[in-house]
């Protein structure tokens, strides 16, 4: 298993290049050179930090090379802002755009007495047809960090409660995302990562 | 549902496990990377390691220490204890740590929650305050004293307004430690804890004075508290962050159980 692990220098990779390499996947690391991006077998957008940093994958080339290796059917996995990324933008940098796979836009946790960020392990309430959370039973839980949120649409996978619900994973053939860190999520997580290794194109 | 995070933690010093009694009188109590994938395996929901190692060679050994505890562990890790510089911190993320704890780096020069939390996100850092109720002080809770160098100097800042302003510089948690009750197994400060979580709109990790559930569920409650960190209480084989969650489970707490 090869992967293909986008650094847009926001926060560190080792986590979850550690988590991939655990699960026995080869992973190698890009931060502008196009060409893994133009052969690779499946890519892993990472993401801490702010939406804004995305600005670099337009900078350096990657947004239309990644956009092409979707098209290509290549399995892709966005983590947190990795996620965010997949919609059309993101409220924390309104004038960055995403993706734009998904046509929905991520906005801020809405005042209440909860706290933002939500940080800690919350549950997933998961779409049954899932690929990606396959073998996750209800009442699992995985590691959240994050002030922003996709809305629940019918390309969310699962849905987690915190102050209102949001879309804790998505998915849509080939295209992933999760807003919980898997590499950081115990068992449950290395087992989603497992199945994003395992995904071996549309059924 | 969030749960509440039972954050088991690892004071090292040359490399090696210890535990003290308000910071004094340390015994070694083993292998960081040993005790850390204990407690992954035993259901902590977190691991922190403070180096309270005073030497220059021992804050090389530190990344060492770091490297191997991160390999095999696949929940959150927070590594504090000597971070002085983003530099300091960047090797101790690169080193496998997913936050960094800052304490009297960041007394020192605020700004380095900013610098931390431009570079890592402000997810990866939380500023530790060590705290002393204050006796004189109009409120003795409000107006804790804040402490440095293993609660042995007072800096002249407020719990309270240190709290707000960490925050406002970017700081994604904070880990507050009663230095009244640390290592006395009489319970957390829960008037504290809770005093600074309301006042801040980020995660409160409660620290210093675990005994028993009963001082769990208190601080859960009555002290607000996101998170808590506990060390002694693990140690020596007295109980698994697995069977305290049951326990508080039973008791209404919300927590990440099967773990």
């Amino acid at each position: 298993m090869r992967v293909t692990v986008i650094d847009y220098k926001a926060g560190n990779l080792t986590s979850v290049l550690k988590a991939l390499r655990h699960l026995g996947a080869e992973a190698d690391v890009t931060d502008g050179d196009l060409a893994p991006v133009e052969r690779a077998e499946r890519i892993v957008l990472p993401g801490v930090g702010h939406f804004a940093a995305t600005q670099r994958l337009d900078a350096t080339g990657l947004t239309p090379a990644i956009h092409a290796a979707i098209a290509r059917g290549i399995p892709f996995l966005g983590i947190c802002v990795g996620m965010q990324w997949l919609y059309a933008g993101s409220s924390e940098a309104p004038g960055q755009p995403g993706l734009g796979h998904f046509a929905e836009s991520c906005t801020r946790f809405p005042e209440s007495k909860e706290k933002v960020p939500h940080v800690g392990w919350n549950s997933l309430e998961i779409r049954p047809d899932s690929r990606l959370l396959a073998g996750v039973e209800p009442g699992e839980y995985v590691y959240f960090t994050h002030s922003y949120k996709a809305p629940v649409t019918s390309d969310t996978a699962a849905v987690t409660h915190y102050i209102e619900p949001f879309a804790s994973a998505v998915e849509r053939g080939n295209v992933m995302g999760v807003q919980f860190h898997p590499e950081k999520s115990g068992t449950t997580g290395l087992k989603i990562l497992g199945n994003f290794l395992k995904w071996q194109g549309a059924e | 549902m969030i749960t509440k995070r039972i954050i088991a933690c690892l004071d090292v010093r040359d490399g090696r496990v210890v535990k003290g009694v308000q910071f004094v009188d340390l015994i070694d109590a083993g292998d960081p990377a040993t005790q850390a994938a204990r407690h992954a395996r035993e259901g902590a929901d977190e691991i922190v390691l403070l180096d309270i190692t005073a030497t220059h060679e021992g804050r090389a050994t530190l990344l060492d220490t770091v490297r191997r505890t991160a390999r095999e562990l696949f929940v959150p890790f927070c590594v504090g204890g000597g971070i002085r510089s983003a530099d300091d911190a960047a090797q101790v993320f690169e080193a496998g740590a997913d936050k960094v704890s800052v304490n009297s780096a960041a007394l020192a020069d605020p700004m380095l929650i900013d610098a931390i939390g431009l570079s890592f996100g402000a997810q990866a850092v939380v500023v530790a305050i060590d705290a002393r109720r204050d006796p004189q002080a109009a409120d003795p809770v409000r107006d804790a004293q804040v402490l440095v160098q293993g609660g042995r100097k007072l800096t002249g800042r407020r719990v309270v307004e240190w709290a707000r302003e960490a925050e406002a510089r970017g700081a994604g948690e904070i880990l507050l430690t009663s230095m009244d009750s640390d290592g006395m197994r009489t319970g957390f400060d829960c008037e504290l804890t809770a005093a600074v979580s309301e006042t801040v709109n980020i995660p409160v990790i409660a620290s210093g004075g675990a005994g028993t559930v009963d001082h769990f569920v208190d601080v859960f409650g009555r002290g607000k508290a996101d998170a808590a960190l506990a060390a002694s209480i693990f140690h020596f084989g007295v109980s698994s962050a697995r069977s305290l969650k049951e326990e508080l489970a039973k008791a209404g707490v919300s927590v990440r159980l099967p773990c």
